[in-house]
């Protein structure tokens, strides 16, 4: 070893280096070994950046584009975007949507982290239950809590009262349909950033004899503080993206998304949807800024030397935590609830008999069954093609040595599809997809298609998702590994992984019910043999067959419901076989 | 068994050749989506070789998703889609202009105005007032009988109306209102509206669901949704206005860039048949040929007489000029009350 290391440093400037009939031969070939590792990392991220260029960027440039062209397509600079202010729907959509969005995002990350504190920081009884229940929003088609609020708070509502005269057609409609879906995105991030604490640390504190509440301050949120940036960001672009809400929920209140829908679904204006795209992705953009500032300065938490951190005994804390879980359990109880109760409603609200008429699937047209087939096998691909593409690329990203410029470049990749609202997504797809030099355009209008704009739609929280497992893990082991003579490939599959397969339950559960779920980009894209039943579901609503429809939608509910169930137990026999492994280095 | 392997293999090469025989057509619709089937048997009781694949979805997707497709057309034809938005499919030179056989017994309303025409109607849709008759005793409003009586303060704040920045049913009303009182008496209408008006909302079908649930007295919509929903139970009198009523025309077109001319000129001419227009008239009270149409349950029997004199190319020439004077006096803006 010895003898090697000095020839290591004069080898790098001398011309010896193509010369390996030297003494010190076996030093080059270490260090040719390791470039040649670093040289197939970066390719291999390169790579990963070329996918998503094809995915996101690619195609959100061809719509984009339009933002600068006349209607007929020749280039005019920014008079679209002088048309659109001067209409003035920069004061009141804009700002409207900021302050929506923004509001929106305190709410829920304040009560996700209130539920992931206290479903990790405590002991109480049936965390897992909780959980399910905590994540029922994204199993639900975005209809569902729609009907929901209307038939707890419209004027019809068995609620109304408790909004003092307010309407709930408009901001206040907006808010807590954004907070009821964004809320298990944000929870989901949280979770990830707490689940791994390390107990010295905890350990630390007892003994300086620090308070509950100086320790909350100094050990628990320090820990979730990208966790909780990232939720932040995620949360604000989700909801200022979203125009679904807004659109059944939101009256004539003005948002930058339903602005994308007037102009491109009310009047076939692309060039105009495109420059509220644009204006879109400048406060996500300004989201994203802040959050690789905030990420710089986090470091690990879970090192190779940590603790599983075990909360003690402590009943006070635990009456706290249920505490703190209570309005939120309460809220999705009362969403979910009432949109069984309304499956069963005969006509509400002037006939409340109760009946099983609204669930007999035969009345379904257009394909039901067909299109829960394909919902079921589109919701399969994504969750497989998107969890081995989100986690490989997430892996090369933190844990491989890489170029700061090109973690940079796929960071900024891989979030992007966040700022993109799913009906821009789904018409960039058209144009480029659809165009025919394009040499895969033979994709288009197969279930193949679908899969791809739906792995792309819900990168960013799986991809979040996955670094904020990643980096809690030390880079000590593959330090180790490599002392230890083992390739960072082998520490992926023997320790990362393993590590991380609770993270990587998480993101193949997310993408599977979202893709369930999901209509806002696919609804351009399925063609006449890949209906979705997501698609069926507001179709048949949209004609007045609330009864079918919310038949499907329970169906699909059941059936990411299930696939929830499947993904707990595993989670279970994880966490129980790799509690014993990590006890065992005790 | 032998017998059975050999009945099978048959059977497997009379589907063969079935599908050998069969085109395809990808046929872009707006229908209702329980009546796709009902038009796809129709036409193969007398088509048997033709299988229609149905891409549905509404109408302002529809006509987005086909022109965001116009490089590279999937469609081969549009049945049953707004004129408005084939118009517009006609500006970007995206349909094939054909006279399908008998065209002559179509309404002239009922067709493109060109001598070969760009596409041929099947039936109309029209402008309706949803009224919910329990809320209406309960806040004690008089059924209206006109449009007028829409901008009485009585109603203050118990209608309902799309957007027509979002929605094709909106514009047809804006339009229409314009084109009965003129442009002066049309606006100051709507102002006198839009003093009545808790909300307007993106769907066309939106403001008639909202009064069957009661979360509206009133909602401007159109006839057959509002049939529709009454035939489920809801408590609504529809209502069509005395001074006439906005109507629009569903149509049949043939995309350019289909490689399956003949099969889609079979199903152009096979949607102005007398059998089809029947099959229309089931939930259309009008169709495109003149003397077909049986009176419709919960539609008026004058139907024909109702609708106005619709100028489409007048509305789609001033189509911008219109929301864009509309969103300046009532979209967003208005929200602080």
């Amino acid at each position: 070893m010895s003898e090697s290391d000095p020839g290591k440093f004069s080898m790098i400037d001398s011309p010896a280096l193509s010369t390996p009939t030297t003494r010190n031969w076996p030093a080059l070939a270490e260090l040719r070994r390791r470039l040649a590792g670093r040289w197939v990392f970066a390719l291999l991220l390169v790579t990963g950046c070329g996918v998503l260029t094809l995915l996101v960027l690619a195609p959100l440039y061809t719509l984009l584009s339009k933002s600068v062209e006349s209607k007929a397509g020749d280039f005019v600079g920014l008079e679209n975007f002088a048309h659109y202010l001067s209409t003035g729907g920069i004061e009141s959509a804009f700002f409207n949507s900021l302050w929506v969005a923004g509001l929106s995002t305190v709410i829920v990350v304040s009560l996700a982290f209130m539920a992931a504190w206290a479903l990790t920081r405590t002991r109480l009884p049936i965390t897992g239950w909780i959980r399910g229940v905590l994540v029922l929003p994204i199993l639900a088609p975005s209809l569902l809590p729609a009907i929901s609020l209307v038939y707890l708070f419209g004027n019809q509502g068995v609620l109304k009262s408790w909004l003092f005269g307010a309407e709930i057609y408009g901001p206040i409609g907006i808010i807590m349909g954004s907070c009821f879906w964004t809320f298990p995105h944000a929870l989901m991030i949280l979770l990830t950033a707490m689940d791994n604490a390390d107990g010295r640390h905890y350990e630390a504190a007892t003994a300086l004899k620090a308070s509950p509440w100086r320790t909350f301050w100094t050990v628990t949120v320090p820990g979730a503080r990208y966790g909780l940036v990232s939720a932040g960001f995620v949360v604000f672009t989700l909801v200022i993206t979203d125009f679904g809400v807004p659109k059944v929920i939101g009256g004539q209140f003005d948002v930058l998304a339903t602005d994308i829908y007037k102009q491109v679904i009310g009047q076939q204006k692309f060039e105009m949807g495109a420059v509220v795209s644009v204006l879109l992705l400048l406060p996500a953009m300004l989201a994203f800024i802040a959050d690789r500032y905030v990420q710089r300065k986090q470091s690990a938490s879970f090192t190779a030397r940590s603790v599983p951190y075990r909360p003690r005994q402590d009943r006070k804390r635990d009456a706290l935590g249920a505490l703190m879980l209570t309005p939120t359990v309460v809220f999705i109880f009362a969403i979910i609830g009432m949109a069984i109760y309304a499956s069963f409603v005969t006509f509400w609200p002037y006939n409340l008999d109760l009946s099983l008429n609204n669930y007999q699937f035969g009345r379904m047209d257009g394909g039901g069954w067909g299109a829960y087939t394909n919902s079921l096998q589109m919701a399969l691909g994504t969750m497989v093609l998107g969890t081995v593409l989100v986690f490989f690329n997430a892996w090369l990203m933190e844990r491989t040595p890489q170029p700061k410029l090109l973690t940079g470049v796929f960071q900024f990749l891989s979030l992007l599809p966040l700022a993109v609202p799913g009906l821009v997504l789904g018409l960039s797809y058209i144009f480029f997809f659809n165009h025919p030099e394009n040499p895969i355009n033979g994709i288009y209008g197969t279930l193949f298609i679908l899969i791809l704009c739906t792995v792309t739609h819900f990168y960013a929280v799986s991809h979040l998702t996955a670094v904020t497992a990643l980096k809690q893990l030390d880079q000590e082991f593959e330090a180790v590994g490599e002392s230890l003579n083992a390739s960072r490939w082998r520490v992926l599959f023997t320790v990362t992984l393993p590590l991380c397969l609770p993270a990587i339950l998480d993101v193949a559960l997310y993408l599977f019910v979202n893709a369930m779920t999901t209509v806002s980009a696919v609804v351009f894209l399925y063609g006449h043999d890949s209906q979705l039943a997501s698609v069926a579901v507001l179709n048949m609503d949209e004609a007045g067959d609330i009864a079918p429809a919310a038949a499907m939608a329970i169906l699909i509910t059941v059936t990411c419901a299930t696939a929830k169930l499947i993904q707990g137990l595993l989670r279970f026999w994880v966490d129980r076989s790799t509690r014993v492994w990590r006890q065992g280095t005790e | 068994m032998k017998h059975l392997k050999k009945a099978l293999a048959l059977t497997t090469l009379a589907v063969a050749m079935n599908a050998n025989a069969q085109t395809e057509l990808t046929v872009y619709t707006a229908v209702e989506a329980e009546d796709l089937q009902k038009y796809a048997e129709r036409f193969n009781e007398d088509h048997p070789d033709i299988k229609i694949n149905w891409v549905r979805d509404s109408t302002g997707v529809v006509t987005a998703r086909l022109l965001a497709e116009k490089q590279n057309s999937q469609a081969d034809v549009v049945w049953g889609l707004a004129g408005t938005s084939l118009l517009l499919l006609k500006n970007e030179g995206m349909l094939v202009p054909y006279a399908p056989e008998g065209l002559e017994k179509l309404s002239p309303k009922f067709r493109d105005r060109d001598e070969t025409p760009s596409w041929v109607g099947m039936d109309a849709w029209m402008a309706a007032i949803c009224v919910n008759t329990i809320e209406a005793e309960k806040n004690n409003l008089p059924m209206p009988s006109s449009w007028d009586d829409l901008t009485k303060p009585v109603y203050q704040g118990h209608v309902v109306m799309p957007n027509p920045n979002s929605s094709g049913t909106g514009f047809l009303d804006v339009s229409a209102w314009l084109q009965m009182m003129g442009d002066d008496k049309g606006w100051e209408f709507m102002d006198g509206l839009h003093q009545n008006i808790s909300r307007y909302t993106h769907s066309g079908s939106k403001p008639c669901k909202m009064a069957a649930s009661g979360e509206t007295t009133i909602g401007v919509s159109f006839a057959f949704r509002g049939a529709r929903l009454k035939e489920q139970g809801a408590p609504l009198e529809l209502v069509f206005p005395e001074e006439g009523l906005g109507w629009e025309v569903e149509a049949t077109a043939i995309v350019d860039g289909t490689d399956k001319m003949e099969a889609a000129q079979t199903l152009v001419d096979w949607s102005i048949t007398r059998k089809a227009m029947e099959m229309y008239n089931e939930g259309y009270a009008i169709v495109g040929m003149p003397g077909v149409a049986q009176p419709v349950k919960y539609f008026p029997e004058n139907a024909d007489d109702l609708i106005i004199d619709n100028d489409f190319g007048w509305a789609a020439g001033n189509r911008e000029a219109i929301l864009a004077e509309w969103a300046r006096r009532y979209d967003g803006k208005s929200e602080a009350k």
